[in-house]
């Protein structure tokens, strides 16, 4: 009996090809996006812990507090570092192998009738050895550079594309609002980083120069730690909040105005981002889901009308009224089913493409996929009853005399 | 004869609507069927006689009044007692066709054999055996709108005996047809009353169809007005 409502079910929707199908297109579009959502969101997180991985394992970051709530509105933000605090980072504590500042901003870099908005980045080599870039042609900074703060930088490979075509940019001279610098040295590619991002997209500076030339400053956003081989990250770490808590005069009972993080947590705070993302977008996705769930409402409703006859003839017949009532709703739930189907391999063929175009790895996730599909069932079930308890619930003569 | 009628109806009443506007489409209905009759009901056209078949097909509650069908009351019945006593005992053949219009006449003839329970090989067999005896076999696989207005009759007749009911309800059965197919239905009919004592209640108008029945009930504004033999009555 069942087989055979399902089989009915089945002609019933093919009998209206064209309608079924615009009818699940709802259904459709809201398992496709959450399909896509979710599984371009896992290959991206896993994409930041492969990042991460390959920066080194051994790597912490220092940040100023980003707790904006502390200061209040307008309040002041918490402060920068400055060279002192890096150079005591890696002269007191042991287990620190080097600490490398790091300043940032962004501005255009103009060579000849190129130019490229880029990070502009104010470190110095410890940085390159930290964060292991290697040469690609000429050399990282001379001490002497560093210390006078000369004008010469080291671009990555973006950058070099923009401005120089195919041409060997050593030697080159580029401008960076008013400084002109002699470019010394271009880093290997590392390639799209998580989010399509591009880490080669820069260009470096001997810090002395880009707080002079650049900043007008001497603050420091960022120190980029490596830590000894060996040596526990964990208790670096505390080592450093010790440290910095009495550089930066921290009272007991105070809170820290700064953020110690390793590669590890530094991987959960980004992927914590995309998963926000994908929590959005999903929520989305379920909208239209309930909107698709509405639309099948609506066609079994205009589909119990179009056959009431056709119910009366077969209660007139002999089937019960929880008959119709399952034949009307196994109808939903295989429609919502079908439209489940054709949503989560229009998803999957989308994250394809979207891990594809964001170099990213594609990674289905049978759970999400299993939830979608039941998702879809209890759409049909929860929308499709409605119209079925209609159709039940009809007077055989009634619907036999109707026409 | 002292047995159990297979259906008996006492002091019938229908009534649509209330007050002024009220109809009163059964005034009162006794009539007894014992099994293997076959009965023609005439009277002229709002005298009640589909609405006399709907009770006695158990797809209509009278107002008041009594129907038991083989000694069982039917009023006391719940709606699904009833699906399945019309599933069972029971066979349609309807005023207008009411065949299902996108599916071959194969598919409506196994219809009530799906309420059944029966195997897809099982039905098949038997609905092509009830086709057969309405002479229509060989159009199994056509769906009603290929079909001319006897032949759907006749898949509607097809279809009201597949289950093998005891009691087969036609109301009008030969209303659209020539005299040829009318008296070819007849003869259907007529034939499956003899060979296996099915009982048959026919509404028609036509003098020449009630003779094929052994009794003939004339109805006039709801109530019954004669009930006599014919003389053909085997
Ligand atoms: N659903 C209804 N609501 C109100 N009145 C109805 C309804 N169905 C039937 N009637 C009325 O009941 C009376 C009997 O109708 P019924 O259909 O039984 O007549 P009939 O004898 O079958 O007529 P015909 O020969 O034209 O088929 C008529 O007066 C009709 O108008
Ligand atoms: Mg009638």
């Amino acid at each position: 009996m069942l087989w055979e409502t399902f089989r009915l079910a089945i002609q019933a929707i093919f009998r209206n090809a064209m309608r079924s199908f615009l009818t699940v297109l709802g259904i459709v579009i809201g398992v496709a996006a959450v399909i896509s959502m979710v599984t371009v969101g896992q290959g991206s997180t896993q994409q930041v812990t492969a990042d991460v991985e390959k920066l080194g394992t051994n790597v912490v970051m220092v940040l100023p507090g980003q707790d904006t709530m502390q200061g209040g509105p307008g309040g002041t933000a918490d402060p920068m570092f400055t060279l002192r605090i890096n150079d005591a980072v890696e002269d007191q504590i042991a287990s620190v192998a080097l600490s490398a500042p790091i300043s940032q901003s962004r501005a255009r870099v103009i060579f000849g009738n190129e130019n490229r908005r880029t990070d502009i980045v104010g470190t110095d080599n410890r940085y390159f050895e930290a964060a292991r870039w290697d040469l690609n042609r000429g050399r990282f900074f001379e001490l002497s550079e560093l210390q006078s703060g000369k004008a010469v930088c080291v671009i990555g490979e973006t950058v070099r594309e923009s401005l120089f075509g195919f041409a060997d940019p050593v030697g080159e001279t580029v401008r960076i609002k008013t400084l002109s610098c002699e470019v010394v040295g271009l880093l290997k590619s590392k390639g799209a980083s998580t989010f399509g991002s591009d880490q080669d997209d820069f260009v470096i500076l001997p810090i002395k120069t880009f707080h002079r030339r650049i900043a007008g400053n001497t603050d420091v956003s960022t120190l980029f730690v490596s830590v000894r081989d060996g040596a526990s990250i964990e208790r670096t770490m505390e080592e450093i909040t010790a440290l910095m808590r009495d550089l930066r005069r921290i009272g007991r009972g105070e809170e820290d105005d700064f953020e110690v993080v390793d590669m590890e947590q530094f991987a959960t705070m980004l992927s914590g981002i995309t998963d926000i993302l994908t929590g959005l977008l999903s929520a989305v996705a379920a909208v239209s889901l309930l909107v698709g769930g509405i639309g099948i409402m609506n066609i079994m409703l205009v589909s119990v009308t179009e056959r009431t006859r056709e119910i009366g003839i077969r209660l007139a017949i002999g089937a019960q009224a929880r008959q119709v009532l399952l034949q009307f709703l196994v109808e939903a739930i295989v429609l919502s089913l079908i439209g489940g189907l054709i949503g989560i391999a229009l998803g999957l063929a989308l994250a394809v493409l979207g891990a594809n175009w964001l170099s990213i790895p594609f990674t289905p996730d049978p759970g999400i996929i299993m939830l979608a599909f039941g998702f879809s069932a209890l759409v049909g079930v929860v929308f499709g009853f409605f119209p079925a308890r209609r159709a039940a619930r009809l007077d055989p003569i009634e619907a036999l005399r109707h026409e | 004869m002292n047995e159990i009628p297979q259906i008996e109806l006492t002091g019938i009443t229908r009534v649509y609507g209330k007050g002024e506007i009220a109809v009163r489409a059964l005034d009162g209905i006794d009539l007894t069927v014992a099994a293997g009759e076959f009965i023609a009901i005439m009277g002229p056209s709002g005298s009640g006689k589909s609405t006399a078949m709907n009770v006695i097909g158990c797809l209509d509650s009278p107002t008041s009044g009594h129907y038991r069908f083989n000694g069982v009351e039917v009023g006391r019945l719940s709606q699904d007692q009833r699906a399945l006593l019309r599933r069972h005992y029971l066979g349609f053949v309807f005023q207008g066709y009411n065949l299902l219009p996108r599916a071959s006449a194969l598919h409506n003839v196994e219809l009530p054999l799906i309420y059944k329970g029966l195997g897809r090989a099982e039905r098949h067999n038997a609905a092509h055996e009830a086709l057969r005896k309405v002479g229509l076999d060989n159009r199994a696989h056509h769906d009603p709108s290929e079909l001319s207005g006897g032949q759907q009759q006749r898949v509607a007749i097809a279809r009201a005996l597949v289950g093998s009911p005891q009691v087969m309800l036609a109301d009008e059965p030969t209303g659209n047809l020539d005299t040829k197919r009318s008296i070819e239905i007849m003869e259907v009919l007529q034939d499956l009353n003899r060979s296996d004592g099915l009982t048959i209640v026919m509404v028609t108008h036509e003098e020449d169809m009630a003779e094929y029945a052994q009794r003939r009930i004339w109805m006039v504004d709801g109530r019954i007005e004669r009930d006599e033999r014919t003389r053909k009555a085997a």
